[in-house]
Formats: structure tokens, sequence, C-alpha cells
């Protein structure tokens, strides 16, 4: 259970948002919409504690997560703008080492077996500096196969730069992820239907 | 509530927490030697860096062997500390571009950790080699073996300290303009003190004296900074990544 | 008198005001009565004739540079570790005054030498210190100027200013060490010459006129830091 409570953000000396409160619970799907430069990177950055609001809360299951530290972290995954991929490594390498260092092991055949569920079956073993935008966040995405035990689920822009084909398979993973009782919050400027859960949104304004 | 929430809530034994550290430190060397593996020149312009400095002196100064002798081992440290120093934007610059740092302050691991890990495979690829080096270069100074020998120990502790502080420097210019330069000015003057007590172990064994206390006056300053140094670069990535 | 109302950038501006002009009248007649002292009441020393007098600038210009910085470093970690704005733009405030104390004393050092020993430069261990010094501050004020985001800017200087706090001991103890060992010549500034009764009265003299600067300098720095940090702020567009 996520929980913010009057959440504030300045960037540079902006105020991008103040006074913002929701509740997120297991089950659940939260979209955050709004215009760009409305603040949903920088919401998205505060629910992961990547970044400090300048006033307000976040709780995760009634403790601060300032507190909770490493325990938070542990039920969260983050993909971000960047794909976080190295480019010299492949795809196969980029999701074992990514998964090492959380302290997970996973062996090639079920990376190479995850990424080939997303189209990306040749291009597995390539260093990553070779593939396309969309390909690459595709590997980036393919992480989230390996992540069900984290039920908080953070996604800025996930479809972005994807290819049509695969959009359905990525809001499969997340809608069985929320069936399950996880939750996620993301962001998107595409209308991309996703059939679980209970599905809410939250529109940043754009303070004057 | 789901299974991964009640997971999450059982605080793990501190034996499997020392040994999860440990896995997670050996996962990043491992990372970052692979990485460095498949980028071998930059490994070796380090390399080649300390090899140039250091015969460019006497071209400077003139070759007079007693000359050369006596400001072997200061002149031997300083292009190894600057050497050093030019490897550090090969630290975070590159995560902390293509987002692969972010991954790292949200894993569940102590972000200090961490940085040790990559500071301990920066040492691996860029501070042995030198190690190994010196000795050589050093018979381009008429250094005695004994000169020699003092020298490789003393920077075996002096090139991980200086790594370990570089380090700091390193993370906190992430997201500054222009941080090549900026970086030397904030980590030189911290350098001073492994600067002075390792090319002093070296002077102090050609003037026939025991180089004991200075060595042992590294080793603090390496135990002092292995304490140190990943605290104040985790705080310091935070920062740059807020 | 509740003390942290003044932990506040717009309660503390106008206090500042009212104080600054205080400090900076106590440095003026600190200065007139220490420099009175040093420069005629003072005797010749014999061995070093009257080139010593410099000392009078030199060693409490050296003190206020390391007073400085230890207080720039406080202010900036209790600006970290408790997120408060003024705390920061108070070591941001302090960087300048450490600097200019610390120029000042390697240029009275320079100034020393020059009669002394007939160089403008001398690698004794406390002008070698206070050269580290002034890069000390010097990187702390690239660094932050070097990050677009002020709080941000705070935050990482303020953690090099810690960083550098622990290793001021460690640097002035390797310099002096360093500089024992090499000695040929007992060339040092360090030693100064037996004094005189009136000799220490009028570098201490100095040296509060040196800490009355100081603070005074830091206090109107402050305020400038205030109304630029703050402009958005109403009780600031009232002022100005």
């Amino acid at each position: 259970m996520l929980q913010a409570h009057r959440l504030e953000c300045i960037r540079g000396e902006r105020l991008l948002f103040r006074d913002l409160d929701f509740a997120l619970n297991p089950g659940e799907l939260l979209r955050v919409e709004g215009p760009n430069g409305s603040g949903k990177t920088s919401l998205l950055r505060m629910l992961c504690g990547l970044l400090s609001p300048a006033s307000g809360t976040l709780q995760w299951q009634g403790a601060d997560i300032r507190q909770l530290g490493e325990t938070y972290r542990a039920a969260l995954t983050y993909v971000g703008h960047q794909n976080a991929l190295k480019a010299d490594l492949s795809g196969v390498e980029n999701l074992q080492l990514g998964e090492a260092l959380a302290g997970v092991t996973i062996t090639r055949e079920a990376a190479r077996e995850a990424l080939t569920r997303l189209g990306l079956a040749i291009a597995a073993d390539l260093p990553t500096r070779l593939l396309s935008q969309g390909q690459c966040r595709r590997v980036a995405l393919a992480r989230l196969m390996f992540r069900a035990r984290c039920p908080l689920w953070v996604l800025d822009e996930p479809f972005v730069a994807l290819d049509t084909a695969v959009v359905p398979e990525i809001a499969a993973l997340l809608s069985a992820h929320v069936r399950t009782g996880g939750m996620v919050v993301y962001t998107t400027h595409q209308d991309v239907p996703i059939e679980a859960g209970e599905r809410r949104s939250l529109r940043l304004g754009g303070v004057q | 509530m789901n299974r991964a929430g009640i997971e999450s809530t059982v605080p793990p034994s501190t034996a499997a927490q020392e040994a999860s550290l440990a896995a997670a430190f050996v996962a990043v060397v491992r990372r970052d030697l692979l990485l460095a593996m498949r980028r071998r020149a930059d490994v070796l312009t380090t390399l080649v860096f300390f090899v140039i400095v250091v015969s460019l002196f006497p071209l400077g100064i003139g070759p007079e062997l007693n000359t050369l002798r006596t400001i072997g081992p200061g002149v031997l440290w300083v292009a190894a500390l600057l050497a050093a120093m030019l490897a550090l934007n090969r630290l975070f610059a590159a995560d902390y571009a293509d987002g692969t740092l972010e991954q790292m302050v949200l894993t569940p691991q102590p972000l200090s950790v961490l940085v040790l890990g990559k500071v301990a495979a920066l040492w691996l690829t860029t501070g042995l080699p030198l190690v190994v080096m010196a000795p050589l270069l050093g018979l381009q100074y008429a250094l005695p073996a004994e000169a020699l020998y003092t020298l490789v120990i003393a920077l075996a502790l002096g090139t991980p300290a200086l790594g370990l502080i570089g380090a700091v420097g390193a993370a906190l210019t992430l997201g500054a303009r222009g941080p090549g330069v900026l970086v030397s000015l904030l980590v030189l003057p911290l350098y001073v003190p492994v600067l002075i007590f390792g090319a002093g172990a070296v002077d102090a064994v050609m003037s026939g004296l025991d180089a004991g206390g200075h060595l042992s006056l590294l080793g603090a300053l390496l135990l002092v900074s292995l304490v140190v140094a990943p605290l104040a670069s985790a705080a310091a990535l935070r920062i740059a990544l807020d | 008198m509740n003390l942290y109302k003044y932990a506040a950038p717009s309660t503390f501006y106008p206090l500042a005001g009212r104080l600054a002009p205080w400090f900076y009248g106590a440095a003026a007649i600190f200065t007139v009565i220490g420099l009175y002292i040093g420069f005629f009441v003072a005797p010749t020393d014999f061995q070093q004739g009257e080139a010593y007098r410099i000392i009078f600038i030199h060693v409490p210009a050296a003190w206020m540079s390391m007073i400085v910085y230890l207080a720039m470093a406080f202010w900036a970690a209790i600006g970290l570790a408790f997120n408060t704005r003024l705390s920061s733009m108070m070591a941001l405030a302090l960087a300048p005054t450490g600097a200019w104390m610390t120029f000042i004393a390697l240029w009275t050092g320079a100034l020393w030498g020059k009669p002394m020993w007939g160089t403008w430069w001398v690698w004794d261990a406390r002008l070698t210190s206070e050269l580290i010094l002034l890069f000390l501050y010097v990187g702390f004020m690239a660094l932050h100027a070097s990050i677009d985001d002020p709080r941000r800017a705070d935050r990482a200087a303020a953690v090099l200013a810690i960083v550098g706090a622990i290793n001021v001991p460690i640097i002035y103890f390797s310099v002096q060490w360093w500089n024992t060992l090499h000695q040929g010549a007992s060339v040092s500034l360090t030693k100064s010459p037996s004094m005189a009764t009136t000799m220490l009265w009028g570098m201490l003299v100095m040296a509060i006129a040196f800490w009355m600067y100081c603070i005074g300098a830091v206090l109107s720095r402050c305020r400038a830091i205030i109304l630029e940090r703050e402009r958005s702020a109403d009780w600031v567009k009232e002022i100005a």
C-alpha cells in the first residue's frame, strides 16, 4: 500500500505541483497524466526515492520510505526514460547482471526465453549498441518478467519507441502483475488498453 | 495482501545479509571487469600515460643519473597520481549517462558496497598495472633494488587509497558543468598525504633509513579511506541523481 | 528569546543587517590598536629586524583561514543533515572570506620570505598547508558554481567540505612531517622569534580584528545570498 501525503515538487525554481495526495492499493493500476513539464517524471522519481519532495511524505505500508530504505527498494522496480543498458553487453548479459546486482541469479536460458517472448530471439546475444531504439526498449522492459517479486512497478513511458507488435505483450505483462496483487504506476502519452485490476488515473495540472 | 509484500517484511538473517553483501560486491566487480575487457583500449591509455609522463621528466631535466635518482621517487609518484586521476572519469560517468547508476542506487543493497566494488574493479584495471609497471620505470631513474621494492609496496598501498579518495571527487562532479578539470581541483589536494608518505617511504630507503613508519601511515590512510570514501561517495551519488 | 526564529532567512536578513556595521566598527578599532602595537610599540627583533612585523598580519590571517574553514564545514554539515536553507547559505558566504584569509596569509608569507631569505616562496610547512587550504576553498566554490540547481549544489559542496575538514588535520600533519624531514637549513616561518609580550598582545589584538572583520563580511555576504536565493518570496519583493 503506497500513500502520498501533500507532496510538493520544486524543480529549478518552478513549482510543479503541491498538496498531492493519493493512495495505491494492491491490484491497482495508476496512470499519471498531464501535459509535458507538469512533473510526471519527477513524481515517479519521488515514488522511487530518487528525488526528495520539497515537502510532504510518502509511505509504504504505513512507514516513511526514507526510514525503510532497503526494504522499500526491495519492493520496487523502476523503468525510467533511460533503458539502463550497457552498450557493450548483450541483452542476455544485461538482464543477468541487472538481476545479479539485486541479489537474484537468473540462468542464461531464462534470460533468452524472456527476450524471445518479446521478439528478440536473434538479437539477444548482440551487444545492445547494435540494436534499434525499439529493441533496446524491449530489453529494458524484459527485466519486468523477473520482477514479480516486487509488488510496486514504477514505469515512465514504457510504451515509447516500442514497435506496435510488442505493445500488447507489455500490456499483458502489466495486467498479469496487477491481477496477482501487484501495483503499477505509469505514465504514457499513448492510449494502451490494459485489461486488469482497478484502473485509476491522476492528472497533474500545471500549477500557476 | 500479496505474497511479495509478506516476503519483503521478513528481515533476512545476519549470515544471509553478509552473504548477500559479498555477493553484491562480487557482482559489481565482475560487471565492471567484463565491461573493461570489452574496452581494452581504455584500460591501456592509463598505463601509457604513466609511461609517457615518467619518460618526459628526464627530457626536461637532463639525463644526469644522480639528479634522476634523487627526483625519481617523486616523479614516479606524481605520475602515478595523475594517471590514477585520469582514470576516474571511467568510474561513474558512463553509468550515469546510460541510467545504470540509477538502477544501482535503487537496488536493495547498500550503495557504499556497490561503490566499493566499482572502485575495486577500477583499481584492478588501472591501479594494479601501475604497481606492476613502476619498478620497470624506476630502472630508468637508476633507483636501487631496495627502493624499487619499497616503491612497489608503497604504490600497492597508495593506489587503492587514491582510487577511493578519487571516487568521492568523481561522484561529486557528476552532472556538473565542465567536470573534467574540476575533479582534479577537488581531488589533488586530498591526494597530498598519500603522495608525501608514498614518496617519503622510497626516499627513506634510499637514505638508508627504514620505511616502516611511512608504510604504516600509508596503510592507515588506506584504512581511513576504506571507511570514509564509500560512504561519502554514496552520499554524493544520491545528491547527483536528485 | 527564541534563537530559532532567526533560522529563517526572512528574520535573519534584518538581524544580520543590524549586526554587520557593529562588527565592521569593532574590526576597524581593533585594527588600529593592533597595528599601532605591531608597528610602533613592539620592539625591533634583533634577529629579523623590522621585516618580522608582517607576522601581525600573517599569523592572524592564517588562524582565521583555518577557523573559517571549520565554520564553513560545520554549517555545510548542518545544512546537509537538517536540510535547512540558511545553514547552507552561511557556508557559501564563509567560503570567499576564508579564501581571502588564506590568500592574505600566503601573500604576507611571501613578503616575509623575500627580505629574510631572498626568495618569494618558501616550502615551509605552514605556507604549504595554506596553499593546499586555498585549493580546498577554491574547490568548494568551483564545485558549487558548476552545479546549476542551488540546493543540489549546496549538498554536493557540503559533502566536499566535510571530506575536506576530515583531511585538513591529515594534510597539515603530513606537510609538517614532510617539511621537517626535508629541512636542511631551518628556514621556517613557523619558528617564530621568541616573543616579547608586546608582540603577543599585538598578534592577539590583530587576531580579534580579523575575526570581527570576517564576521562582518560574512554577514553582509550572507544577506546578499539570501536576497538572491529568496527573490521569489514576498518579503524580498517588498524590500526590492
